[in-house]
């Protein structure tokens, strides 16, 4: 993958939009289309089509394996813990009303948390789910 | 929109059972997956046929607009896009593990090295 | 109306493509075709008013999966084994009478986009009504998502983060690569290879130093 100059360039150019729309469509999803799937789904995307260029080596070293296995679990665990927050502060799980003084703040700050943890897992899936398929080693 | 009225369930029907030829007929696993995965695409268009409504918009509120598509159809093939994507991971990496095992990825050796039939 | 005509151009499109994965041997080309069917399913779902799922479908179905089916294609063969007979007879029974037995089964159903459809009359009715004052966001289907059906997307990311571990669980993770060390002075069992490398690197005169050396 030395010789592909022309990706390479177009490739750096475009990994930090691609990273900056990643992040207007998580937090713009309450406005227009867009939400934690999508977002996630793109970050990943970004970060694959470094790994695709640049090699997986490479992407290792600025994402390691270990920090998305807990990244993975952190969404998972921020979406659950918005609902144990509810419950404590005295409402049903999930009940996002609880959150704030008025409702549609409070579901405002609901739906911000748990579409962040969605993001967080389904980006962190997606990358593992690269890793280990380009990881295996290949046979011919 | 005049001469069928359920013209788009058919498409998706006939697209459907495409995928679903290609999972039963043909041997190779990878192309069982693709198979699967045109199925599984066709029933989001059953799905998301049954949410529009004539003359209606985009599921986002805006001053002005009075009909709009049915959201509840998209809410539960946005999860169920991202979640067939997970599955038909577990299922490659389950066929590379059988490559490995077996030395091939087509059905009827599989069943030949394990004497099955 | 042109969306109806857009609406069947792309569908007609996905019968020829379709089509194309069932005759086709090489998988990389199924790949390819599996790819650009999502991508024209995109286009499906946005003339029916689906931004949202159009959005997810682009993304997911035809960058992601494509992706890991490409990878799995280098792992495994690149060409399906050609079989005896072309149409296989019992498969397409079972298919066709599948098929005909839905679409025997759609003849009830109510015309499409017909307004007064039961699917339009229960709670999605409710949801587009009152979502605006008691989430106070203007997409309703984030605020379906997130918060009416809350349970229902957590118990998705559930599944998403189950997936992983299973397929980090099948095919394992390839560890970093372990850094080019600098400096291994001190390391008793590389001592000598410590020397020799110092000494070649090290275009300075070796006098300099002489404790360091004299370690190994």
């Amino acid at each position: 993958m030395l010789h592909h100059t022309v990706l390479r360039v177009v490739s750096k150019l475009l990994i930090p939009v691609i990273m900056l729309f990643a992040l207007y469509v998580q937090f713009h999803g309450d406005y227009s289309p867009g939400g934690g799937f999508q977002a996630g789904v793109i970050f990943a995307a970004a970060i694959i089509l470094y790994a695709l260029l640049f090699g997986l080596d490479n992407t290792l070293d600025v994402l390691p394996s270990g920090v998305l296995q807990g990244t993975a679990a952190l969404g998972v665990l921020l979406y659950a813990g918005v609902g144990i927050t509810t419950v404590l502060m005295g409402g049903n799980f999930l009940d996002y009303n609880r959150l704030a003084a008025d409702g549609p703040t409070g579901q405002h700050l609901g739906i911000f948390l748990v579409e962040l943890g969605v993001g967080i897992t389904v980006s962190s899936v997606m990358l593992l789910l690269y890793y280990a398929f380009a990881g295996r080693g290949s046979r011919p | 929109m005049r001469f069928s009225q359920l013209y788009n369930y058919e498409i998706a029907i006939f697209l459907s059972m495409i995928g679903f030829y290609v999972l039963v007929s043909r041997g190779n696993l990878v192309k069982k997956v693709a198979g699967l995965s045109m199925f599984q695409t066709s029933v989001f268009i059953l799905y998301i046929s049954m949410g529009v409504v004539q003359d209606g918009t985009v599921p986002i509120l805006v001053d002005g607009v009075r009909v709009y598509s049915n959201p509840l159809p998209h809410v539960l093939i946005l999860t169920a896009i991202v979640v067939g994507v997970a599955t038909t991971a577990v299922a490659l990496a389950l066929i590379i593990r059988i490559k490995e095992a077996y030395d091939t990825v087509e059905e009827d050796e599989i069943h030949e090295q394990d004497r099955s039939f | 109306m042109i969306g109806p005509v857009i609406d069947i151009l792309l569908l007609s499109f996905m019968i020829v493509i379709a089509l194309a994965v069932v005759r086709m041997r090489d998988l990389f080309g199924v790949a390819m075709l599996v790819s650009l069917f999502s991508l024209l399913c995109a286009g499906v779902f946005t003339v029916m008013d689906a931004a949202d799922v159009a959005f997810t479908e682009a993304a997911v179905g035809a960058g992601i999966s494509t992706i890991l089916m490409l990878a799995t294609l280098t792992r495994t063969a690149r060409r399906e084994r050609r079989r005896a007979s072309g149409v296989s007879i019992l498969p397409l029974t079972v298919v066709c009478i599948t098929g005909a037995l839905l679409v025997f089964g759609t003849s009830d159903l109510p015309r499409l986009g017909d307004p007064d459809a039961p699917i339009h009359k229960h709670v999605a009715d409710r949801y587009l009504q009152r979502s605006g004052e008691e989430i106070g966001i203007p997409n309703v289907v984030t605020s379906i998502l997130a918060s009416y059906r809350g349970y229902d997307t957590l118990g998705e990311t559930a599944v998403i983060f189950t997936a992983g571990i299973a397929v980090i669980a099948l095919l394992g993770l390839r560890r970093r690569r372990p850094r080019p060390a600098r400096r291994r002075e001190g390391n008793d069992a590389l001592g000598e290879t410590t020397v020799v490398s110092t000494a070649a690197v090290a275009d300075e005169p070796v006098q300099g130093r002489p404790e360091k050396g004299g370690d190994g």
